[in-house]
């Protein structure tokens, strides 16, 4: 991890009408870190992600994502990230291939270049033989797998990954982990959203949001001994119970 | 005589050409009053046991008994008695809170007078908003009101399908105390979740894996059942500590677990030599443990 910041925040707000969904947030994320984002449901979470990959427009504040700033150079943005989430990832009805040139093709990508390293992707995740089957034939797990190095394919700077390991068995889980791991190894930075408090521990530091803030930040030891907490569950708990915005 | 019997079911889907099997050939029962958890990753067949045991599909072999009525014949006795509350949200979006929890009421010939009690402790978090249409609540009030709408015919029976996915921490902690209160008014409940850290909550587990049973028992027969030696172990580079686990003799798996790794030992091997410069101790193992050991040991 080096000093190159990939994701900077300073005061970053989101006001819908009276309702201010993300308020004043600031941080900053390194090059190559796994930054674990947050909060309970309505914390503010998905509002601050979609200003950060250049989907909505921040009411005030300042951001840069991948040297561009979001006001102004949100299409450039689009261009040096990438995305996953539990909800949508893949095309059900396109085959694993097809799935692969699809969003190598969106994101610009030459023919040669996604010839040769669907080849390698294919024998990566043992999935050579599956190439021309139906995504919606797979297992959870090996979708969860493909999304996720789909998402990486046009070897972006930032990967955005929302909830990606939802529902998936324990097992798959930590393989989809190690892959996280992989990819801040070759630089990319990992900035993920999840319900799985375990995982937090895998984060090289993590955000909490309550409320719209981010109420702590700091490596998952520190937040620890911060919280006088056993563990990442105990701290969630301390910070999200205070929130007083309700979600029923 | 239990309140749920499940005798040999197996359910399939698609054609000849490629078949997905859901349930592979499962059988347990559950036991008046028991609060009964189906732990499994998505995919596992806990939606399609619960469609079949609410008379909404028709399983391929087998049969199941739900409060001493024939799933198949006595379809329509069960449906006047079990409660039910889909992974998918499906009540009324135009319908307001009020709206939703009268209508369901009305169809099961009661009111919602008459069983307030057993919702009162759930309703009256959402009541401040009971003239909101259900289309426009928030995650939590549609889970609390969908769990209000599924009790309000009294059911003696209750079936939760995923009823936490997708919820934050805090807000599952509360639904198992709800469902702990519950519990205490005599109402037999059957809980389907993919957080192994849930199973704990529940009287009797079964864990499910790719349509089969892998275990039943208690959260704590389950963990005695484990049979191995466990240590958490952390270090400062836990990447290069992981492949240093996996390379020793007697180290039958290793995993992140957290801040840990857990290493779990081979049969008969008490203790390993862990590698320099690491904190570890020996830890007992809980529900997640057991079935990554019974998911490897079966694959």
């Amino acid at each position: 991890m080096g000093n190159e910041k990939v994701i900077t925040a300073e005061q970053l707000t989101k006001r819908f009408g009276d309702f201010v969904a993300v308020d004043a947030i600031s941080f900053e994320v390194s090059k190559g870190e796994i930054f674990g984002f947050l909060g309970a449901n309505g914390a503010g979470k998905t509002t601050a992600m979609r200003m950060l990959c250049g989907l909505s427009l921040p009411t005030s504040g300042k951001a840069t994502v991948a040297g561009f700033d979001v006001f102004k150079q949100n299409e450039s943005i689009k261009k040096k990230i990438g995305y996953m989430s539990q909800k949508f990832s893949l095309y059900e009805d396109l085959t694993v291939k097809e799935n692969i040139r699809f969003y190598g093709g969106i994101y610009g990508k030459s023919d040669s270049f996604i010839k040769e390293k669907t080849e390698k992707l294919l024998q990566q995740l043992h999935l050579t033989n599956e190439a021309n089957a139906l995504v919606r034939s797979l297992p959870l797990g090996w979708k969860q797998k493909l999304a996720f190095s789909v998402a990486i394919f046009h070897e972006p700077d930032i990967v955005f990954l929302d909830e990606p390991t939802g529902g998936v068995d324990p097992v798959t889980r930590r393989e989809f982990w190690n892959m996280i791991y992989e990819a801040s190894a070759r630089g990319i930075t990992v900035f993920v959203t999840t319900h799985y408090l375990d995982e937090a521990e895998y984060c090289n530091r993590v955000s909490i949001m309550v409320d719209g803030k981010i109420e702590a930040l700091d490596t998952p030891a520190k937040l620890k001994e911060q919280y006088h907490a056993e563990s990442m569950d105990e701290v969630f708990l301390q910070l999200a119970r205070k929130a007083t915005r309700s979600d029923g | 005589m239990p309140a749920v019997t499940v005798d040999h079911i197996t359910k399939t889907y698609g054609t000849k050409k490629s078949i997905v099997t859901a349930l592979d050939d499962v059988s347990f029962h559950v036991e008046q009053g028991e609060l009964f958890g189906i732990i499994g990753p998505d995919g596992a067949g806990k939606t399609s046991l619960f469609r079949i045991l609410t008379t909404l599909l028709l399983a391929d072999k087998g049969n199941a008994v739900v409060d001493g009525n024939d799933v198949v014949k006595d379809y329509r006795s069960i449906r006047n008695k079990v409660g039910y509350m889909p992974g998918k949200f499906s009540l009324y979006p135009d319908l307001s809170i009020e709206e939703n929890l009268a209508f369901f009421a009305t169809i099961f010939n009661t009111t919602v007078s008459e069983n307030y009690h057993l919702i009162k402790d759930i309703y009256e978090q959402i009541a401040p908003f009971k003239d909101r249409r259900a289309g426009k609540l928030s995650g939590g009030m549609k889970q609390k009101l969908a769990l209000c709408c599924a009790l309000i015919h009294k059911p003696t029976v209750l079936f939760l399908d995923e009823p936490t996915t997708g919820v934050d921490a805090v807000s599952r902690k509360e639904f198992w105390i709800m469902l702990k209160g519950l519990k205490q008014q005599g109402i037999t409940i059957l809980v389907s979740t993919p957080y192994m850290d849930e199973a704990s909550r529940c009287d009797r587990v079964a864990l499910i894996q790719g349509g089969k049973i892998l275990q039943i028992n208690t959260p704590e027969g389950i963990t005695q059942q484990f049979g191995r030696k466990l240590f958490a172990v952390k270090s400062a580079n836990m990447l290069d500590l992981l492949h240093q686990l996996k390379s020793i003799n007697g180290v039958q798996d290793a995993y992140p677990f957290g801040e840990f790794h857990h290493v779990v030992l081979k049969e008969g091997v008490d203790n390993i030599t862990m590698p320099p410069n690491t904190v570890s101790k020996e830890v007992k193992p809980d529900i997640e443990d057991c079935f990554i050991a019974l998911m490897k040991n079966n694959g």
